[in-house]
């Protein structure tokens, strides 16, 4: 019963090994790369406009449309992360469709890269908004009591990002399989699509997460204003 | 009763009670988010958009406890540590 695509081996050499989560992350990296480059090779502001060019303005804008719904005032600053990681998440899903391919995500090493990733990014942007000393202040709101409970918070919350995309995948990928050896033909199809549905809601969960977390981070507090004299 | 026995009748039994019960209270949960997302649909629907957002949210986050013991009942099957050892111990033993 295979687990993940950690056990799809496909070279071998001592301890160095080719298994299937590298070469799917791989293939995947290069579509995204490759499909957007060639896509935006020509690009037309007028009203004429390859359809291509009008599918990534859409998953653009759209993404800009849900950055800005979660409270960060300018995503121009967070759609290279946080676009990236549902692009990436959510082609690694689709593509379950092509026979033979494993999600990538369905290894815990790929989510807890991707959870990672969120983790080194919350305290930079938190930084780059706040200062240091701003953003380390927000450890210590509203009393010092709740510093440990806020690092442990920070902790288990990117361990949750990594456990909760993993298991989604891993389970979707499993019921397939244990499908397929029981009622094949029709049954596998329609978890194949009830796969699918998780896969994009799973993508959209997490970037929109690591949104609200960066959001939380980079938050600066209003200035109380001053008491006005009532004479 | 030897060590193997216990070992597997222990795993068996767990797997199944963590997931009947891991799958029984987030459903519980889950359903009492929709609920009361429906109702305030209802009371307001021009904030559509932004509770339907919320309530998908907060359903993964719901939905990640059953994940929790899924993955556990997946590693108390096939990933078993305690079993492992003790079939390697068998495997050596009939081996020598």
């Amino acid at each position: 019963m295979r687990l993940s695509p950690d056990q799809m081996v496909f070279w071998q050499h001592g301890i160095l090994k080719l298994n299937g989560t590298m070469v799917f992350t791989w293939g995947l990296m290069l579509v995204l790369a490759v499909g957007s480059k060639l896509i935006t090779r020509k690009l037309s502001t007028g009203l004429k406009r390859s359809r291509w060019q009008n599918l990534l303005e859409i998953v653009v804008t759209g993404i800009e449309k849900q950055i800005e719904e979660v409270g960060l005032a300018h995503p121009e600053k967070y759609i290279g992360f946080l676009g990236t990681l549902f692009l990436f998440v959510a082609l690694a899903a689709l593509c379950t469709v092509i026979p033979g391919y494993e999600p990538p995500t369905g290894s815990l090493s790929t989510t807890a890269a991707l959870a990672l990733c969120v983790f080194v990014a919350v305290p930079l942007f938190g930084i780059e908004e706040q200062g240091l000393g701003g953003y380390l202040k927000t450890y210590v709101q509203p009393t010092v009591i709740m510093l440990p409970f806020n690092l442990i918070s920070e902790l288990s919350r990117t361990l949750a990002l990594a456990v909760r995309l993993f298991g989604n995948m891993m389970s979707g990928a499993m019921i397939i399989a244990i499908l397929l050896t029981i009622t094949p033909y029709v049954f596998p199809i329609v978890m194949t699509a009830l796969g699918l549905l998780t896969g994009m809601v799973q993508a959209y969960i997490f970037s929109i997460l690591a949104a609200v977390y960066i959001a939380a981070a980079t938050r600066t507090r209003r200035p109380k204003p001053a008491p006005t004299s009532t004479t | 009763m030897d060590n193997m026995t216990l070992i597997a009748i222990a795993s068996i039994a767990t797997a199944g009670l963590t997931t009947g019960i891991g799958c029984m209270c987030p459903a519980l949960g889950e359903g009492r988010a929709v609920a009361t997302a429906l109702t305030s649909l209802a009371q307001q629907p021009d904030a559509s958009a932004t509770i339907t957002r919320t309530l998908f949210v907060g359903l993964a986050m719901i939905e990640s406890t059953a994940i929790y013991c899924f993955v556990v009942s997946m590693i108390l099957l096939f990933a078993n540590p305690f079993w492992n050892h003790v079939i390697a111990g068998v495997t050596q033993a009939a081996g020598k």
